[in-house]
């Protein structure tokens, strides 16, 4: 971890308001393992406090990239950046996720820019499975090309039907599940999405055997363990409960480490 | 201490959370977050929200305990050359005295800020920094306690700061620290339901900086002990203010969050404005605001 002030090299937009951001991160970049994220302080946006955290869609050699949308102020901000600016980066950071367990097949499931947290991680495991990639419409559907590039089959649904089937992405996982053969190798699940997306995931890993490594979104303040503001419940050894950090213990957690029942009360 | 430049308590962990970023050899002092006698687990989520200038904080003071902190995170500290100092808190009197004499005798602790104005905690706590026969009572136990050196932090939200500050001085507090934060709500219209789950927080950040000084000023007129300017520092001219106007050290909070190394940039910012009017040390900023 370290906090580096990085060079802006690109910016463009890739589709639907979706945009890529290039960072020339020579400090942080090369330490960037899959599921890890980066702090980012926004600059010319002195109303706001704090940075916000993006997870890495890409790290090669020196340089990192950065798939976001502009929905916040944070965010639109971000879209004024010109090769050049400078801005600071405190990464890698989080936890990220584990490889793939010894006979386990992987599938990887993602909506909108969690497709691109999930990039990295593909590229790294050892065996290449089943992507399933979710989104309202058409233009929510991302990097299916560089996917499909390393060896990966994608399978995409959409809410209006603009690409892919028509309906939300557990089920086409589920439709791909029941085809599936009863004595093929168990699944090991990554995910990273909206929270009921993520649940969804889980409730299905629990049911049917999976293992599933799911990536929380929580708001988050420091990035670095101290201002606990990005806690969430987990299972503790003594039966009950206990806060962990998504920024520190997380972002990813094993779903079955998650107290999803006291998730959907708060 | 090498620097009058501390960082404050609840925004820098327990100092192994920014060891990577920050040379903790080079602050004041680390004043390390809130111990309760007993592991608390805290409020419930969400627990903060980003408003213009500043962070509503309603954390609810989770922490290891005194056992669970002096275990986990006293044989950190002792690595390294940098004064700790223990931000202390309790539900009762009783409480805040245990937990003063339990640290009496910890090795590396050097000092304990007495907590009494935290606006997140229910059952009593925030009476024990805005009704002054409370005040009172925490402060004389814990200074019956221990022999470390006692910090009073003073609540903002009192009519008249200066009855506090000279109620910590006669209780016998070695200093006082201000401000703590600021009681504050905040609404989502979409939904009219607060932003916080514990509905009101405490606000820190530059926004209240201003509020501050002027407290740190009216404090620091009526007492003859040291005064820790805190609140919304992001830099050395926002310590330069508290010490002018009677602070003789100040802690940075909120701030590191965002720029970890914050602390240290202040301490250099000290540095080169002593240098600049050459002066020879921070004593000679001290309270020489021209009025």
């Amino acid at each position: 971890m370290q906090c580096e002030t990085v060079k802006v090299v690109h910016q463009d937009e890739v589709q639907g308001g979706y945009r890529l951001l290039w960072l020339d991160a020579p400090g942080i970049a090369p330490h960037v393992r899959p599921g890890q994220f980066v702090h980012v302080l926004v600059p010319h946006m002195e109303e706001a406090l704090l940075r916000r955290p993006f997870s890495v869609y890409k790290a090669d050699g020196p340089v990192l990239q950065i798939l976001y949308k502009g929905v916040g102020k944070g965010t639109r901000t971000m879209t004024y950046l010109r090769p050049g600016d400078q801005l600071s980066l405190i990464g890698p950071l989080g936890n990220g996720y584990p490889g793939l367990s010894t006979g386990r097949y992987p599938i990887l499931v993602a909506g909108g820019y969690g497709m691109a947290a999930l990039y990295l991680l593909a590229r790294a495991l050892p065996v290449q499975g089943v992507a399933f990639f979710g989104g309202q419409s058409a233009s929510d559907i991302l990097c299916v090309d560089e996917f499909e590039a390393l060896g990966w089959e994608v399978r995409i649904s959409t809410e209006d039907g603009t690409r892919g089937e028509r309906g939300i992405i557990t089920g086409v996982i589920d439709a791909w599940w029941t085809a599936r053969d009863a004595d093929a190798e168990p699944v090991e699940a990554y995910a990273c999405g909206p929270n009921g997306m993520l649940h969804a995931v889980a409730r299905r890993a629990m049911e049917r055997d999976w293992r599933a490594w799911v990536s929380v979104d929580r708001n988050m303040g420091c990035g670095v363990g101290a201002c606990l503001t990005c806690v969430l419940k987990v299972r503790s050894e003594e039966g009950g409960w206990a806060w962990k950090r998504s920024c520190k213990e997380g972002p990813v957690f094993e779903c079955r480490e998650i107290c999803w029942e006291m998730e959907e009360a708060g | 201490m090498k620097t009058p430049v501390m960082v404050a308590s609840g925004t820098f962990g327990y100092g192994p959370e920014y060891a990577e970023l920050v040379d903790l050899n080079k602050l004041g002092a680390i004043v390390v977050k809130g111990i309760a006698l007993h592991p608390t687990k805290g409020n419930e989520t969400p627990r903060t929200v980003e408003v213009a200038s500043g962070l509503i904080n309603a954390i609810g003071l989770p922490n290891p305990g005194v056992d669970g902190f002096v275990e986990q995170y006293m044989p950190f500290l002792r690595q390294y050359d940098v004064p700790v100092i223990v931000n202390i808190w309790g539900k009762t009197v009783e409480e805040y005295v245990e937990v003063a004499r339990r640290f009496d005798h910890v090795d590396g602790v050097h000092a304990l800020e007495v907590n009494v104005s935290c606006p997140n905690i229910k059952e009593g706590s925030a009476l024990f920094g805005t009704d002054l026969d409370m005040f009172r009572r925490v402060v004389d136990g814990v200074r019956g306690a221990t022999q470390l050196t006692v910090i009073p932090k003073l609540a903002p939200n009192v009519s008249d700061i200066k009855v506090f500050a000279r109620a910590a001085e006669d209780a016998g507090a070695d200093g006082i620290s201000l401000i703590n934060s600021v009681p504050a709500m905040a609404v989502d219209v979409k939904t009219r339901k607060p932003r916080l789950a514990n509905v009101t927080g405490g606000l820190t950040g530059p926004g209240i900086h201003s509020v501050a000084v002027r407290l740190v000023w009216e404090a620091a007129g009526v007492v003859n002990i040291p005064v820790v300017g805190i609140g919304g520092i992001t830099k050395a001219e926002d310590a330069l203010e508290f010490l002018m106007v009677g602070a003789s050290a100040v802690a940075v909070g909120t701030a590191s969050f965002t720029h970890p190394a914050t602390a240290l940039e202040v301490t250099d910012g000290i540095a080169e404005y002593l240098d600049r009017h050459g002066l020879s040390s921070v004593g000679e900023l001290v309270g020489t605001v021209l009025l």
